[in-house]
Formats: C-alpha cells, sequence, structure tokens
C-alpha cells in the first residue's frame, strides 16, 4: 500500500505543474466566497436571480448568450424560477419567426423554447455599435477566460483611473485585470444600476458577484449535479476499492508473496 | 506456450473448440502464466486498456451528437454539453480520458525503460508500443480540433504547418492535408474522419501487443528470464485479474476527481472560444501530453531540423532495444543506469514545463539544454553504459536466491523493494 500512494503522489506531482503552466502573467484577482466551489458546491439561487437581473438589465444590451434558451431559466439546477416567470420572461422578447404560409418573417413573443434573443443580428452589427470591438458572446464566458470566475469578477470592479504613463485612446478604458490593462467597455456597474426586488443593496461589489455566478451557470448549468454525481462515484468507487484490496490480499495469500 | 493440449469438457465445447478454438484461447489468457513479483507499475497495461475502451465508447456517443461541420461543431458541442442527456458527463469522461490515457502510457512507457521491458526477446511489443503511441497522439491531436475552439483551430494550424518544412513538396502537402489553402472544413471533416478511424488501428495493434507479449511472456522487476510455469509464477486469473482490477479502481478515482470536479483544469480556456481564423491567440500551446515535443520542436531555430528533432524524438525510441548495449535488463542491477534513468525522467519533465512557457531568453536555453540531454542519453550515454558499467550479480530465478544470500542480492533485494 505504501508503495501504490507514492506512485498516485507522483501521479499528482505530474499533473499539478501542468495545470498551472499557463498562468505565466497572473495577477492577483479579487477573492470571495463561491457557494459553486468545494465538493458539494451548489449555487446560490438568490444570487443566480439577481445575476440574470444584472445580465439581463446591463450586460445584455451588449452581450448575448446565444447558447441558452429561456426553458433553462426554469431548469433544476439553475435560477430556478418559476416556469410562469421564465414564461413571462421569454415573452418580453420578440422573437422573429417564419417563414410563415405567405413566405413572410414576423416577430411574435419568445417562448420557453427559444434561444436568448441577441442583442445584434451578427458580429459586423455588434463591432458597428462598438467602436470596432465584438463584445463576446457570454454563454461559456467564464470558461474562456484563464481566471474564470475569479478574473471576471476582478474586471467588473478593476476600472481605474489610468496611470500617467498610459495613454488611451477614445474609447478605450483602464483595467487592471484586463490582459494588457486596455479594455474596450466602459465600466458597466455602478453602484445602484439596477434595483434588486429582493432588497438586497446593488453595490458593484454585490452586482458583480450576482453576475459573475449567473455567468457561471450558463456556462456550466450541470454543475450541480456534476458535483452531487461526483461525490456519489467517488465514494462508491473508494468502498469497492476497499473491497477489492481485501479480495486481493486473500488470494495473494495462497502464494507466498507480496502484493 | 504449451496450452493447446486444452480440451473443453462439454461435448458441445469440444465440438465447437475443435472448429475455432475460442475456448482453448480463453483458456490460455485465464492460465496465462504471469511472473508472482510483478509491482504496480506493471499494472498499467490493464488500465490502458480500459483508457481505450472508455473512449471508443464515449467516443461513439459523442459521435452521435456531434456535427463535423466549421459553422457548427462548436454549437454542437454546447449543444452536448446542455441538452444532450449526461452529455456533459460523456464529453468530459472522453476528454479528460485521453489525458488519463496518456498519464497511464507515460507511466508505461517509462516502467519498460527502467525494467529494461523493451530488450530481447520483447523487441516487437516494443515497436509496436511506439507506433500505438504515434497513433495515440495523431487521435488526441485530431480530437483537439473538433471541439473548433480557438486552440483547436491554431493547434491544428501549426502542426499541419510543420509539414511545410518538408523541401520541394512541402507547400503541396499541407495544401493536400488542409483541403484547401488554410485549416477550414474540409480539414475538419477530414480530422474527424481519421478520428474515428484510428481508435480501432490502435485496437487492433493492442491486440497484436498482447500477443507479442504471450509469446516470451512478462518481463519482471528482477528483469531474468523465468521458467513458466513454475514457482516464479502465478497464473493470470485471479492473481493479475485482481491485482490490476485494484490498481485500475484507484486509477478511476483520480480519473473521476478529474471528470467530477476539475473537468477544465487539463484543457486550456481559449479553446472555449469559437475558432477565429482572423484572432491569433497570445501563446499557442498544445494539450499538457504533447508539451515535451513541442519544446523541442521550438528548441531548434530551423524549422526543417526542428520537425526533424521532434520526429526523432519519438522514432528513437523504436530503435532503443538496440542502442542499449546492456545485457542486464532491470535498473535494479544497474547502479549507474538507475541513475540516469531518472535524469530522464526529470529531462522530460523540465522539457513539458519549457514547453508550455514562452520560447524566449531562459526557458528557450534550458530547451536547447534539456533536448540535448534528451539524444545524448539515448545515443551516447546509453550504448557507453553497456560496456562500462558494473552490474550488481542478479538473481537467477525469482524465488531462489540461488547466489545464497551473498550481501550484493540482499542489497539488490533491498534495493527493488525501495522501487516497488
Amino acid at each position: 500500500m505504501k508503495n501504490l500512494f507514492k506512485l498516485f503522489s507522483i501521479i499528482i506531482l505530474i499533473i499539478t505543474p501542468n495545470s498551472n503552466s499557463f498562468a505565466a502573467e497572473k495577477v492577483e484577482y479579487l477573492k470571495t466566497d463561491w457557494s459553486f466551489k468545494g465538493l458539494f458546491g451548489k449555487f446560490d439561487r438568490a444570487s443566480l436571480q439577481r445575476g440574470y437581473q444584472v445580465y439581463t438589465e446591463v450586460c445584455a444590451s451588449c452581450h448575448s448568450m446565444k447558447y441558452l434558451s429561456y426553458r433553462n431559466l426554469a431548469e433544476p439546477g439553475g435560477p430556478e424560477f418559476s416556469e410562469a416567470q421564465a414564461k413571462a420572461i421569454a415573452a418580453s422578447f420578440e422573437v422573429t419567426d417564419g417563414p410563415n404560409s405567405d413566405g413572410e418573417m414576423f416577430t411574435r413573443p419568445g417562448k420557453l423554447s427559444d434561444k436568448f434573443v441577441m442583442p445584434y443580428d451578427n458580429v459586423k452589427a455588434a463591432q458597428a455599435a462598438n467602436g470596432g470591438a465584438y463584445p463576446p458572446d457570454m454563454s461559456v464566458l467564464v470558461k474562456a477566460r484563464g481566471g474564470g470566475v475569479d478574473y471576471i469578477y476582478s474586471l467588473l470592479q478593476g476600472y481605474e483611473e489610468a496611470p500617467n504613463n498610459v495613454s488611451l485612446d477614445d474609447g478605450v478604458y483602464y483595467n487592471k485585470y484586463m490582459y494588457g490593462n486596455k479594455i474596450r467597455m466602459a465600466a458597466p456597474l455602478s453602484d445602484g444600476l439596477v434595483e434588486y426586488g429582493d432588497g438586497t443593496n446593488a453595490t458593484v461589489e454585490q452586482m458583480s458577484k450576482d453576475v459573475t455566478t449567473f455567468l457561471m451557470w450558463s456556462a456550466e448549468p450541470h454543475l450541480e449535479s456534476r458535483h452531487q454525481m461526483g461525490f456519489k462515484a467517488i465514494v462508491y468507487l473508494i468502498i469497492l476499492t476497499v473491497l477489492v484490496y481485501f479480495s486481493m490480499k486473500r488470494i495473494w495469500s495462497r502464494v507466498e508473496s507480496e502484493v | 506456450m504449451s496450452d493447446h493440449d486444452y480440451r473443453p469438457k462439454s461435448k458441445v465445447g469440444q465440438w465447437f473448440n475443435d472448429r475455432l478454438p475460442l475456448l482453448t484461447l480463453a483458456n490460455h489468457l485465464t492460465d496465462y502464466p504471469t511472473p508472482k513479483n510483478l509491482n504496480y507499475w506493471w499494472t498499467f497495461g490493464g488500465i490502458l486498456t480500459f483508457c481505450l475502451i472508455t473512449q471508443i465508447v464515449t467516443g461513439l456517443t459523442l459521435a452521435m451528437h456531434y456535427i463535423a461541420h466549421a459553422d457548427m461543431a462548436f454549437e454542437s458541442v454546447e449543444h452536448i454539453m446542455r441538452d444532450v442527456n449526461y452529455g456533459w458527463l460523456i464529453r468530459y469522461i472522453h476528454a479528460n480520458g485521453a489525458s488519463m490515457f496518456f498519464l497511464a502510457v507515460y507511466i508505461h512507457i517509462f516502467r519498460s525503460l527502467f525494467y529494461g521491458s523493451y530488450k530481447a526477446p520483447r523487441e516487437i511489443i516494443w515497436i509496436i508500443g511506439i507506433i500505438i503511441y504515434l497513433l495515440m497522439m495523431a487521435a488526441a491531436f485530431m480530437g483537439y480540433v473538433l471541439p473548433w475552439g480557438q486552440m483547436s483551430f491554431w493547434g491544428a494550424t501549426v502542426i499541419t504547418n510543420l509539414f511545410s518544412a518538408i523541401p520541394l513538396v512541402g507547400e503541396g502537402i499541407v495544401t493536400w492535408l488542409w483541403g484547401g489553402y488554410s485549416v477550414d472544413n474540409p480539414t475538419l471533416t477530414r480530422f474527424f474522419t481519421l478520428h474515428y478511424l484510428i481508435p480501432f488501428l490502435i485496437l487492433g495493434l493492442v491486440v497484436l501487443h498482447i500477443w507479442a507479449l504471450h509469446v516470451p511472456g512478462n518481463n519482471n522487476p528482477v528483469g531474468i528470464d523465468i521458467k513458466k510455469p513454475s514457482k516464479d509464477t502465478v497464473p493470470f486469473h485471479p492473481y493479475i485479474v485482481i491485482k490490476d482490477g485494484f490498481a485500475l479502481l484507484m486509477f478511476m478515482i483520480v480519473f473521476a476527481f478529474f471528470v467530477f470536479y476539475a473537468p477544465n483544469i487539463l484543457g486550456h480556456a481559449d479553446n472555449y472560444i469559437e475558432a477565429n481564423p482572423m484572432v491569433t491567440p497570445a501563446h499557442i500551446v498544445p494539450e499538457w501530453y504533447l508539451l515535451p515535443f513541442y519544446a523541442i520542436l521550438r528548441s531548434v531555430p530551423d524549422k526543417l531540423l526542428g520537425v526533424v528533432a521532434m520526429l526523432s524524438a519519438i522514432l528513437i525510441l523504436a530503435v532503443l532495444p538496440w542502442l542499449d548495449t546492456s545485457k542486464i535488463r532491470s535498473a535494479v542491477f544497474r547502479p549507474l543506469y538507475k541513475q540516469f534513468y531518472w535524469i530522464l525522467v526529470a529531462d522530460v519533465l523540465i522539457l513539458g514545463y519549457v514547453g508550455a512557457m514562452p520560447a524566449e531568453g531562459l526557458y528557450l536555453l534550458i530547451a536547447r539544454v534539456a533536448t540535448a540531454y534528451y539524444f545524448l542519453h539515448f545515443l551516447v550515454i546509453l550504448p557507453v553504459l553497456g560496456f562500462k558499467e558494473k552490474t550488481l550479480p542478479v538473481p537467477l530465478s525469482i524465488t531462489e536466491p540461488v547466489l545464497g544470500g551473498s550481501p550484493n542480492l540482499a542489497a539488490a533485494r533491498n534495493k527493488e523493494s525501495k522501487i516497488e
């Protein structure tokens, strides 16, 4: 058994440095407690709902979320709006459908099965409206950035006056967490920008945390069931491993050799 | 291999076995005499079989939902992650399974290097193994392209461009590989086809690998030839089956940890950005298991020579049985080789590390030194060592210390148990 521990500690040693090897230009990100981290990590439902509010009232005016559907908002493991609420949310958007029997495209209120309506028709339109910069789709944004949730959370709070030696063009802002420090997005959040229905004080920090939580869910909608299944799977494997270990000892006791 | 005299007990069994001796094969596989001193490093063969089957089964399932088209591949992966029942589980097993596969194969290869398993009469097993390893790298590389993220696209661009280093016909070959003038939809569809094909080639080679193994039988930590069957061996079933099963379960715990709790830690964040030919990522890096070779490629200033160096680094392994001139297999009895072995392990880990770093300054220097040492190990140290090294006395069998408990043997035994 001692040898086995050695073996597996070597495996872990081989793997861990690789996982950090891309973090060469890392800055210290702001830290906060994420409820979804850890073996039993789950989303904070209220935070997800507030996060959706921030997304839809602030981010969604420029950022699409094309892989999500309105039905996802009512699914277990997510913000878990009631089905009626999700239907109402969907219906508040105009969706282009068609062609109808006359061959015409038409608009109708959104349904649960519709994908999130995009703010721009295409990438070019998005670029034209944003000074040439494309606001990235947010569906998997958290997974598409090296620092993950900590990076997004920090970036939203990382706007500062540019230091004297940095000159900024028009429409470019200084953010201490952005790669290269220059960002085309103006600071999107300010205290009290949204009014939370549950009375939570909408500070920049609070909104950043809520919307980042929402983005984590949008990138990993099955995170909760993954954690739950993972715990069961690993406990099952450990029990089975112990049982097999003792059977192995028993079987090998017939020969005078060690296992 | 004297098990051909096996007769099934039942009449039906005999009738069938006379026509197709599958029962003889099954009997051979269960009775297969295995050295009883095999340590846990020997369990990775079974683990690798598990990895291959896992990749094939999850891969088949993914292929039912994946769409190999430049405009739809990324979206179809998101569809798998979100809407396919347990699609996230299947994809994360497949993606992390590739890493687990390579982790296991590296342990398997380095086990072979330590115990001299590649030496006569096991050269063919070894060479088939190297071909499997090459095919694994091809399959993994093409599989990484399929999600059509930024690293997929740019990784494919960098690697396929290597062929342009070939004089005269290089550019033509690259165009032929791409099916056009850049990495695009034709590249994606052919990569998907080949990614689907290669695992079955590997499966066939694995059968040959095991067949070739069953001719001389397993090497063992002492590295001596043993009589089979004898006091030194145990039947494969149940002894090795249960031990391999135990090790496999331990391996699966590590595997499950990655799948359920850190499914993206071994991947690159940029691959969650859809491929964009207009935007080049700041650093283009391959998956971790290819990094040592990537470091070798970049350590040579000339493109063609870099490609040659990278390919040689792999192909040199195929001639290893003839580069290593020592008659003694196991490093347990080779005090000098053992030290060089661990230096090589460190060298490859260093190459992997610098492979992930930008190729400049100190990193580049380290990569060059480590690359030079890699070749030095195989081309100079190993051939010379066989003649110069004073090896320790080797026992004549696993069970019987024929040398009568000499201090050397005791020391060897002691060392052996430390390594296990």
